[in-house]
């Protein structure tokens, strides 16, 4: 791990302040800020990320942790760490997809650790982004190539790539945000702002190495995922190359709204498939108003996938990810709600 | 380390100084305030680019200067001599290094000792007192061969006093799925499992 200044604050406006020198999005910036550090000291004993200074944000804790059920929603503050959430029983009862999202990721040691906000900004598992000795990764050295699209790519994304870099979104919980439909609290240096979790996840554009659409020095302070009559009827399926502890080959958020078995609404996202957080739109257009059978689920998924590019080691992937939503689909259909 | 230097005067922001960054000290957890000059020089001086840490380490405080890049796990064994907690993969993906943070079962390779100052921290020493008897789960582990090499044990042992207080040891299925950030290399996953599931009826019996 390279040499750097450790800060700490309690105050959130500092902290803002203290990140104005980050570029906008800019994963390998000189300013970090730690909160669990699952994913930055990992990627810093890996020499991935070389900060300079870390800014410590744990003195927040206590007061941005907020877990809130409401008539209006669910509202949860970024330092909430991964298992306070999953272990939340109203959550467990009205937002399935987010308890389960959060349960069924990384290990019980680091639900405890990560927080909500790090969660979301975790970086990709791409083998030649962690490893420097790989000279061509795009996201880590702009201009420098994608060693990934000619090489080991068996767990790379099918989904919202273009040849600048073909690296999969590795969450969960984010899934489950942008099919809800969630909005995302910031706070940074010119004030707050609220937007739309599924404008917070750049796509490549050619550039890679910026991947938010975070301004500098911006934080994260919570979560806002809005009531629907969809939210108890939901559920993360998760497809995994071990039982547990492990990353997503595939996952489908599914969260359904029916009238007997006709379809009012669907919300529907992707796991281990995509570039980015992934709503498919497309399936759930395909879903609406029309009952929920094996057929029209697999019409869904087919919709799903229509634009997925493989390339060559992730090649089955569009239809392990047509087979995850089906199931998804079904089970949740299938739900006492 | 000897040649270390402290990166924050090239990065020097207003408010922000290294002096102000070495007066962080034990229970202080703040930046100087903007425009203020709040600084404050610890005695003694750290080496240069170090930090005063007060851990709190199963009952006992312990002030330390570390770089930091020490992590809790390096300064457990490293700093404290308590080499209970053992580093098998440190990137938190093996669980030998599971210690408790204020009552949570955390990987300690992946956290930075300044970060858990004025918390809790209780390793597999704080368990049980020298000549008391042993907790319940070392017990166990004994009692069901829950160990060949032993390497891992510590951190499994840690993993599953937090396991069944977090209630998630009412299976075996759920043992399993809550003890999955443990790997055993010697494969005693079975016998593991069983004497979590054994500790789990004395610990709520006793």
């Amino acid at each position: 791990m390279r040499p750097f200044a450790y800060e700490r604050t309690n105050d959130l406006v500092q902290a803002a302040h203290a990140g104005f020198q980050t570029g906008a999005g800019q994963t390998d910036a000189d300013t970090q800020f730690l909160a669990g550090g699952t994913t930055l000291i990992d990627l810093m004993k890996l020499d991935v990320l070389t900060p300079r200074r870390v800014v410590d944000l744990n003195p927040l804790t206590a007061q941005h942790s907020a877990i809130e059920v409401t008539a209006s929603g669910l509202r949860l503050g970024a330092m909430a760490r991964m298992s306070a959430v999953a272990d939340t029983p109203d959550v467990a009862r009205d937002y399935p997809v987010i308890a389960q999202s959060l349960d069924l990721a990384a290990s019980a040691q680091i639900r405890n650790m990560a927080s909500l906000g790090g969660n979301v900004l975790q970086r990709t598992r791409c083998p030649y982004y962690r490893d420097p000795s790989w000279t061509a990764c795009n996201k880590r050295h702009p201009g420098s190539g994608c060693s990934a699209l000619e090489g080991v790519n068996v767990n790379h994304a099918v989904l919202g790539t273009d040849k600048s870099c073909i690296s999969q979104y590795p969450g969960d919980f984010a899934v489950a945000l942008v099919a809800l439909g969630a909005q995302v609290e910031l706070l940074g240096p010119d004030g707050p702002r609220v937007i739309a979790f599924d404008t917070l996840h750049r796509g490549p554009e050619g550039k890679p190495h910026i991947e938010t659409t975070l301004k500098p020095g911006e934080l994260i302070t919570a979560f806002q995922v809005p009531a629907g009559a969809w939210t108890r009827r939901s559920l993360y399926l998760k497809i995994r190359n071990r039982q547990s502890y492990e990353f997503a080959i595939s996952s489908a958020a599914v969260a359904l709204d029916l009238d007997g078995g006709v379809v009012r609404a669907a919300r529907i996202g992707l796991g281990g498939m995509a570039y980015r957080p992934w709503r498919s739109k497309e399936a759930e257009a395909v879903l609406t108003g029309k009952p929920l059978t094996e057929a029209n689920a697999e019409a869904a998924a087919r919709a799903a996938l229509a634009g997925a590019v493989t390339h060559g080691g992730n090649a089955y992937k569009p239809e392990l990810a047509r087979r995850t939503l089906v199931r998804a689909l079904l089970q949740t259909a299938a739900m006492e709600a | 380390m000897g040649n270390y230097q402290p990166m924050t005067d090239q990065l020097a922001l207003p408010g922000f100084s290294r002096r102000s960054v070495l007066g962080v000290s034990a229970g202080v957890a703040a930046l100087p305030s903007w425009g203020g000059a709040q600084t404050r020089t610890p005695t003694p001086q750290p080496p240069p680019g170090h930090i005063e840490v007060v851990l709190t380490v199963n009952g006992q405080d312990n002030r330390l200067s570390l770089d930091p890049r020490t992590t809790l796990l390096d300064a457990l064994r490293e700093h404290l001599q308590l080499t209970g907690s053992k580093k098998g993969c440190d990137q938190g993906q093996c669980g030998a290094c599971t210690v408790h943070v204020d009552g949570k079962r955390v990987a300690s390779c992946l956290t930075l000792a300044l970060a858990v100052d004025g918390r809790q921290v209780t390793t597999i020493e704080g368990l049980s007192r020298p000549g008391d008897p042993l907790h319940p789960m070392q017990q166990a582990f004994i009692d069901h061969d829950g160990f060949q090499c032993g390497y891992c044990t510590p951190g499994q042992i840690m993993s599953a006093v937090a396991c069944v207080h977090e209630g998630h040891a009412k299976t075996d299925d759920e043992i399993r799925e809550y003890m999955s950030g443990n790997l055993c290399r010697c494969g005693a996953y079975p016998h593991i499992v069983e004497a979590v599931r054994d500790a789990k009826a004395k610990m709520e019996n006793g």
